[in-house]
């Protein structure tokens, strides 16, 4: 008999996900992911100044600030066609790399890897043998025993209190818990030092948008600050050199710890590379341009068709028609109406954010996000189609992480892993962390490229937009830590006339679209095994694998009254 | 001594961003010494961990859900504080309590926290405070000064 489990809301996220399954025989035969916040910053931004729009859209999320700003300056400079000073491009790839390596450490470590690593567990684990188990991995200067004896005496004292804080809402002791307490050990301890290293992305996030959390470095036209090599008031070679100091400091850990870990771990749960495959139509756009106009990009980004590498089709500038004719959205089972009818979708251009809440009906409307659909289809769109795109184009150094993430889980695990692993629950966050490991190294020379070009002479960081009569319709896209992010704005008379976001977690946790299709998180869940209907930890572990982050997706929410999460099985 | 003062809230929806607009105020119209430092934390979370590591006090103004009338001014600390992230309260803790926790954990945790908050009116999309709302910004300004003023700190109106 199959049975309906409700989990609501879905937690250590951002925002509010309502996920529903319909479990029968131990697996998920039908889901549904809902959007409980209704969002319309669109609405907010009708009729302002253009120039304003990027520091009205960063505040639609409280994780994801600097995503917002860069993707709406571009969908702005987009539409007016205005090309940037190549050293405000460097300085935004700077704060958008800095930014996505810190999204991609916290999730793993913070947000998601206590659904695989058993806390509690930890506190049996033998700190020698955690130690030579580490060391044989990577030789990271914080595998020492004395460092897992310190951990280990740590947790005891927190567990002991009974305040788990921080790791309160685990399912510890689940079924499908299986790491040794020695492996248990090693995950915490690392754990607690991503939450030291992370702060190296924020420090550079901070200096070079000049303020945080929100940032202040960016216009229209490029970034606001001037670049000098001696004034204090400005970025300076002083500030640029600390923040050398800083990537170096993240490269160490990405690869040395975040990207052994992640194979380790894969290489243990190598039976969960068989679930959560969902949509394998994936789409990624290019990102970290190399010249001012959006024409060469440092990571390459485009479409493949059910996950055959060989179907790639490249997106190749800021002004590609394969993207921007692509991209529609559907709100038959979305809590909107469009004026022309509920079966039609509509291209981002002439988009609709007109509220119409039903209660949550099975085959009805039962979400606040949008459907996107590029060329009629539900996408999955984040690290996992970003690494495969990058593997269909070529791109050598993803090739060589990809291959060392595989190799370590092929030992771990006892067996051949090969590529078509990565199509799974546990294939997202190793390509999470291959598309990690490149980002760190481009970072880096990032701060090459700009410190080159300021030593020929150029310090240029704007140039000034001018906003010309009648219509002019513009989008801005960014390869996001969690995929496709555009704006799409439509001026008119220097006022904007219409916006609409179309963003990651939309194309990922989107109801089913026109034809009825589902969403990359429906999809991925159906077949998942589920041990106990009332520990439903393997969907847990399946949608936080996209790294949900509702907050720009939705809006708004009256909580009064709800309780911080339930789980119903029916 | 290092004291922070942080408004969180999101700024778009009307109401939610009653603290964010307080320390706005605080900033404007006051001088602070400079080991108090004001932050706008909006929604964010994990990013501001190393802004509130190792505080002698802590003072978060935001908006709250605790059954009171509308445009109530709430004051919590000491053993309130725990609670309050314990029992959903405002829609943003999920990421701030998960910052503090952190700090808890690794022994970096603010030596006081207060929470100045207030009952929303309206938590409908606009950049503007409800009027109701927007009145009492001056009466969660004077409570986050008496906060500051226990932890010693002077603040000087602006000529």
């Amino acid at each position: 008999m199959s049975k309906r489990v409700t989990i609501d809301p879905v937690t250590r996220i951002e925002g509010h996900l309502r996920v529903d399954v319909e479990v029968d025989g131990g697996r998920v035969k039908k889901a549904w992911a809902s959007g409980q916040m209704w969002r319309g910053v669109e609405n907010i931004l009708i009729g302002r100044d253009p120039r304003d729009a990027w520091a009205i859209t960063q505040r639609i999320c409280g994780v994801c600030t600097t995503v917002h700003a860069i993707a709406s300056v571009r969908a702005v400079e987009n539409a007016l066609q205005l090309e940037i000073p190549v050293n405000a491009q460097y300085i935004r790839n700077m704060i958008m790399l800095a930014h996505a390596v810190h999204d991609h450490i916290v999730h793993f470590y913070h947000l998601s890897a206590l659904d695989w690593v058993d806390v509690v567990s930890a506190m049996k684990a033998d700190p020698e043998k955690t130690a030579s188990l580490a060391q044989g991995l990577s030789n990271w200067n914080g595998n020492s025993k004395a460092e897992f004896v310190k951990v280990q005496e740590r947790l005891k004292g927190f567990v002991g209190t009974g305040q788990l804080g921080i790791f309160t809402n685990g399912y510890w002791g689940h079924p499908a818990m299986k790491l040794t307490p020695e492996v248990n050990l090693l995950a915490v301890s690392h754990y607690l030092q991503a939450l030291e290293v992370q702060r190296y992305a924020s420090k550079i996030v901070a200096v070079l948008g000049s303020k945080s959390p929100h940032i202040q470095n960016v216009a229209v036209g490029g970034v606001a600050n001037p670049l000098s090599v001696d004034s204090q008031s400005v970025l300076t070679i002083e500030r640029l050199l600390a923040v050398k100091e800083w990537m170096l400091k993240l490269e160490d850990f990405v690869k040395n710890v975040y990207l052994v870990d992640v194979g380790a771990i894969g290489g243990f749960y190598a039976d969960w590379t068989k679930y959560g495959k969902g949509i394998t139509d994936y789409l990624c756009v290019p990102d970290v341009p190399l010249d001012g106009k959006g024409t060469t990009f440092a990571l390459p980004g485009g479409y493949i068709e059910g996950g055959k590498l060989e179907s790639y089709k490249p997106i190749t500038s800021f002004n590609d028609k394969f993207f921007t004719d692509g991209v529609s959205e559907a709100i038959k089972h979305s809590w909107y109406n469009y004026s022309d009818g509920n079966d039609k979708s509509l291209h981002p251009y002439k988009g609709e954010t007109t509220p119409n809440y039903t209660d949550f009906q099975d085959d009805g409307k039962y979400s606040w996000l949008k459907s996107p659909t590029f060329y009629g289809k539900p996408m999955q769109v984040g690290p996992l189609p970003r690494v495969m795109n990058m593997l269909a184009a070529g791109h050598e150094p993803t090739k060589k992480y990809a291959t060392a993430a595989l190799d370590l889980v092929s030992t771990v695990a006892g067996t051949k892993v090969g590529v078509e692993a990565l199509h799974s629950t546990i294939g997202r966050h190793a390509a999470r962390a291959v598309g990690c490991a490149v980002q760190v190294d481009e970072l880096i020379n990032q701060w090459d490229l700009l410190l080159a070009n300021m030593a020929k002479g150029d310090l240029k960081t704007f140039n000034k937009p001018v906003f010309p009569k009648g219509e002019q319709m513009g989008v801005g896209f960014h390869e996001a830590p969690r995929g496709v992010l555009s704006h799409w704005v439509v001026i008119d008379s220097g006022k904007i006339k219409n916006y609409q976001c179309v963003v990651p977690t939309t194309w990922n946790a989107a109801p089913r679209n026109e034809k009825d299709q589902p969403g990359a998180y429906e999809a991925c869940l159906i077949d998942n095994p589920v041990a106990d209907p009332e520990k439903p930890l393997e969907v847990l572990r399946t949608v936080h694998s996209f790294d949900p982050c509702l907050a720009c997706a939705v809006h708004v929410v009256d909580q009064e009254n709800n309780p911080v999460v339930t789980v119903k099985a029916v | 001594m290092r004291i922070v003062v942080l408004g969180i809230g999101n700024i778009l929806l009307t109401d939610e961003g009653v603290g964010v607009r307080t320390i706005e105020a605080l900033e404007r119209d006051y001088v602070l010494p400079a080991d108090v430092e004001v932050i706008d934390g909006g929604t964010c979370g994990m990013e501001m961990l190393e802004q509130l590591e190792n505080l002698d006090g802590l003072i978060v103004v935001d908006c709250v859900r605790c059954n009171q009338p509308p445009a109530t001014p709430v004051l919590l600390k000491g053993d309130d504080v725990p609670v309050f992230f314990r029992t959903k309260l405002s829609p943003h803790q999920v990421s701030l309590s998960d910052v503090l926790a952190s700090l808890e954990f690794t022994d970096r945790a603010p030596k006081s926290i207060a929470i100045v908050g207030m009952q929303p009116v309206s938590m409908a999309l606009g950049l503007e405070l409800s009027p109701e709302v927007a009145v009492k910004v001056p009466d969660l300004l004077a409570m986050t000064l008496a906060e500051l003023q226990l932890l010693g700190v002077d603040a000087k109106r602006r000529a």
